[in-house]
């Protein structure tokens, strides 16, 4: 690791703000990290899933001698019920196995036992199940019709949750714009495809009684609280550990049944138990997402200013509620923030969701927000369109640019550089000299088209926000210990779990600048219940705000101590004590002393404080920030063949304002894996149900996640404005890209489209629905 | 199907002597037999290339190999890559280009891209990204997978 150089002004070294390798990263190049399913059990589980969508079980036949768990065998567990206790939410339970009713194809039915994956796995292709199969309903829309098939008896019409704003004056408003625009945008269903699937294994220990749930989850405390209460046991009987964790993206946010079941059969058992997902199951069976149709329409005045928005969500949630989120986190979220970046009071919008016969749907990456700032953005360059200006002259005259700013639905922005960030971008990309060349190239036959993107990004919000949406489980703030321990080693135990982010580097680079130690001397304790204070895990770009705060305030507590021990020590004014080199140093002295010989004395010489200093050096910080609102402007380019309708990005290219930036590389390659995911959502990622409720996409073949090959080169701008509500001025960007990309993409292949006439507001933009939609015009026009 | 036969992998080197069924995949064998866990398994049909290994000089997807196949080759694991404490250039440019993030992809691509190397030390910068292209990260957005093993190549080639 390069020593930091002092900065110009001879401050303190630095260590925030510096690309700094990963201290993360040397296990794991060398294939010595330790993934779940790197365990062996004594059993393997291998779940027996429904092959119908609908139905009454009539019987599950097991094999003679074989050992095959169903939901007879668990009464006394609870079923997951998650909740929310606003926007008319139905409260709907979820048995651990199906018990009596299939709800979804790939829904666990019954878990066989045995001592190896292979076995489980021949003895589940023997168990018989019978099935009286009813039509499923796998369409939001379908499921809303008259008629429709009822998915669960609480939540009649199959509607799970209803939320609806309506400012004052929307009316009033509405019905002076000089132009209505409209877009009925529809967003097919996807899956975050971590590269780990699921994987759990528990083990019980005969001497303690307690099991040890090792599994690949975002949420490690989350998991515990909620299986000690389905299981009516003591949290202190569950330890539950998250080791390394192969992605999430929100997909392991969420609690699975078979995690549960996992636990309870470790007890029964009284032995070790493990279960590995295979793609397959991951595909059909683990949580899906951002199944929406979304009609917008924005009142505009003559000046293309935005007066008023509204909106219809229709988010498909599948067949039961994830937990802890519920299934409002989709729809709820698409409510909230709709309006983006824009500065627009009146607002008005439906927000339902909607119960069918699919898989789960939960929380991934961007939640909603890929979805509503693709119709958006879309909906402005339709806007521009029919004013006939540019889509940067549109965005100037509508981006928010007085700060702090509160939106129709009550949220407040921090400062930004909304239109700052649009007009980096639109110089970088060169915008005259692009239009010359797709003229040019549209002479010869060949289709190119841009599309802007800018949008706002909001991360790190604590428990107020999630309280605003009236969830039973309201996660939010996160505790940080700091200690030094009597050697001199700095360790930090952390509520969050991140697996990916690099959390423990940036984490680290935040506690060396405040104590004077280097961050490869710090260690970062994680994901493990036993040792880690209760906390709520990785998700919605939280943990550098959230745990970043509460250890920068753990981290600080430690100094003041380290400079009073110093203070009494080395006998100087504790306004005289500098913490650098891992010594406290008396200014302009040559006199100092170790971290390490601090540590030692206030843990075994603690008399000689004279009772002014309590022994020991551990301090605990905890945060609950309001939240704070990164932003950004995507552009893309891209490349349309009309006549296969084949879609390559050419060139992409982001202006962002993430705060300040605690690790450069780690933010970049944050942004990176974002704008890929974005880009699988905009052009390849979908889960096709047939309409017998079977998915289609069942391996990567047909469910394709974006290689190398489909990533253009990205270009990066920053902007760092620093955050005055995070205190360490940080802003989350865990999720930017794939909020941007759908929308930059899109709106990319709708400039190209130009000349044919056409326009296609459906994601993923493949090339067949790209063709469907040119041949229809073509139709149209020759009709 | 459950009758197991004596078989001998040679992993990095070094022989494991163990006995599987017929059906069991290379993967599962270096994985569960031989108890080198640094190959990962991230699909099974042979499409995400998180397994990939080098058997005889070659990368391979060990999800679509059968265990029995491999006897008497001379199979590499990402555990064998690094001399000791120091690092294949490989594995030490996917440190320096942050070309990973959660590490589930990471031992195959290192695999992959160290196999082809080998193999083909001037392959083209075009050649290269199709041979990258036969793996899948969701973290990285592969900039900075494509990056690190640009920046190795050009290291392995002096």
């Amino acid at each position: 690791m390069n020593a930091p150089t002092k900065g110009s002004h001879g401050e303190a070294l630095k260590w925030v703000g510096r690309a700094i390798r990963r201290l993360e990263d040397p296990a794991l190049v060398t294939g010595q990290g330790h993934f779940t399913a790197d365990l062996s059990a004594a059993h393997w589980v291998r779940f027996v899933r429904s092959p119908n969508a609908a139905g009454k079980i009539d019987s599950i036949k097991a094999p003679d001698g074989a050992m095959v768990i169903t939901a007879a065998d668990l009464k006394a567990v609870k079923k997951i019920t998650p909740m929310l206790h606003k926007f008319n939410y139905k409260a709907v339970g979820q048995s651990i196995l199906a018990d009596g009713v299939v709800r979804f194809v790939g829904e666990a039915v019954a878990a066989v036992v045995a001592a190896s994956e292979e076995e489980a796995e021949d003895i589940a292709d023997l168990v018989e199940l019978n099935i009286s199969a009813s039509a499923p309903v796998v369409d939001a829309r379908d499921a809303l019709a008259d008629g429709a098939p009822q998915i669960h008896a609480e939540a009649p019409g199959n509607v799970i949750l209803k939320g609806e704003v309506k400012t004052a004056g929307f009316d009033e408003v509405w019905a002076s714009a000089a132009k209505i625009v409209r877009i009925d945008a529809r967003s097919h269903r996807q899956n975050a495809t971590p590269m780990e699937a699921r994987a759990a294994h528990a083990a019980y220990d005969r001497a303690s009684g307690r099991v040890t749930l090792t599994c690949t989850t975002q949420m490690p405390h989350l998991m515990r609280t909620a299986i000690a209460d389905l299981l009516g046991i003591a949290e202190s009987d569950l330890r539950v550990i998250a080791p390394d964790v192969g992605g999430g993206f929100g997909q392991k946010m969420s609690l699975c049944a078979e995690y549960v079941l996992l636990v309870w059969l470790a007890r029964k058992l009284k032995s070790s138990v493990a279960w590995t997902e295979d793609r397959r199951e991951n595909l059909i069976a683990s949580f899906h997402a951002r199944d929406q149709y979304v009609t917008l329409e924005g009142a505009f005045d003559k000046d293309a200013k935005l007066l008023a928005l509204r909106a219809d969500v229709v988010s498909n949630v599948g067949a039961y509620s994830c937990f802890p989120t519920t299934s409002g986190v989709e729809p709820l979220m698409a409510m909230a923030e709709m309006p983006g970046p824009y500065d627009v009071q009146q607002y008005q919008c439906l927000a339902r969701g909607v119960l069918t016969n699919t898989c789960t749907m939960a929380a991934y990456r961007g939640v909603s927000r890929p979805i509503i700032t693709f119709t958006l953005e879309r909906l402005m360059d339709k806007a521009a369109k029919a004013f006939k200006i540019d889509p940067v002259d549109i965005r100037r005259r509508n981006l928010i640019d007085k700060f702090p700013y509160t939106s129709a639905t009550g949220l407040i922005y921090d400062e930004a550089t909304y239109k700052a960030t649009l007009e980096m971008a639109a110089h970088a990309i060169d915008l005259a000299a692009f239009r010359a060349r797709q003229k040019e190239a549209c002479a010869k036959g060949r289709y190119l088209g841009i599309g802007l993107a800018t949008f706002s990004e909001r991360t790190g919000y604590g428990s107020p926000a999630f309280a605003a949406r009236g969830m039973a489980i309201t996660p939010g703030w996160e505790t940080v210990h700091v200690s030094v321990d009597p050697s001199g080693y700095v360790e930090a135990r952390i509520g969050s779990s991140p697996h990916g982010q690099g959390l423990r580097t940036t984490l680290a680079q935040i506690i060396a600048d405040e104590l004077g130690i280097p961050p490869d001397l710090i260690k970062i304790v994680h994901g493990d219940t036993d040792t880690a204070p209760y906390g709520w895990g990785t998700f919605a770009s939280r943990s550098l705000v959230i745990s970043g705060g509460a250890t920068l305030i753990a981290a600080r507590k430690v100094r003041a101590k380290l400079i009073k021990i110093a203070g009494h020590m080395l006998e100087a004014a504790e306004s005289d004590i500098v913490l650098e080199d891992g010594a406290a140093k008396v200014a302009g002295t040559d006199r100092s002393v170790t971290v390490a010989a601090m540590a030692r004395e206030i843990y075994t010489q603690t008399h000689r404080f004279k009772g002014e200093l309590e022994p020991g050096l551990s301090e605990s910080g905890t945060y609950d920030p309001p939240g704070t609102f990164s932003n950004a402007c995507h552009i893309a380019i891209v490349q349309l063949d009309p006549e296969t309708g084949f879609v390559k990005v050419e060139r992409y290219l982001v202006a962002e304002d993430a705060g300040r930036i605690i690790n450069p590389m780690i933010a970049d390659g944050q942004v990176h894996g974002g704008i890929a995911q974005g880009i699988g959502n905009a052009l390849l990622e979908e889960i096709v149900y047939d309409d017998a409720g079977g998915i289609l996409t069942a391996n990567l073949a047909d469910y394709m996640p974006p290689t190398a090959h489909e990533m253009p080169p990205i270009e990066l701008h920053h902007m760092e404005t620093p955050s005055t509500q995070s205190i360490t001025k940080a802003k989350g960007l865990g999720e930017g890209g794939t909020i941007g990309a759908p929308a930059a993409v899109l709106n990319a292949i709708n400039d190209a489209l130009t000349p044919f006439n056409v326009e296609i507001d459906t994601i993923p933009a493949t090339p067949q629905r790209i063709r469907a939609a040119i041949r229809e015009a073509t139709a149209k026009q020759s009709a | 199907m459950t009758d197991k036969s004596p078989l001998t992998l040679t992993i990095n080197g070094r022989d494991h002597a163990i006995a599987v069924e017929a059906r069991r995949t290379l993967a599962d064998a270096i994985r569960e037999d031989c108890g080198q866990t640094g190959t990962h398994i991230g699909c099974e049909h042979g499409i995400c290339g998180a397994c990939t290994v080098i058997v005889d000089g070659e990368p391979v997807r060990s999800c679509l190999m059968f265990a029995v196949q491999a006897e008497g080759r001379q199979i590499r694991t990402v555990e064998g890559l690094a001399d000791g404490e120091t690092l294949h250039v490989m594995q030490q440019a996917f440190m320096d280009h942050h070309g990973l993030q959660c590490g589930f992809c990471t031992p195959g691509f290192l695999m992959l891209a160290v196999g082809v190397l080998e193999r083909e030390p001037d392959i083209s910068d075009d050649d290269l990204l199709d041979v990258l292209s036969s793996n899948l990260c969701r973290c990285t957005g592969y900039q900075n997978i494509i990056k690190a093993v640009r920046a190795a190549a050009d290291e392995m080639r002096k």
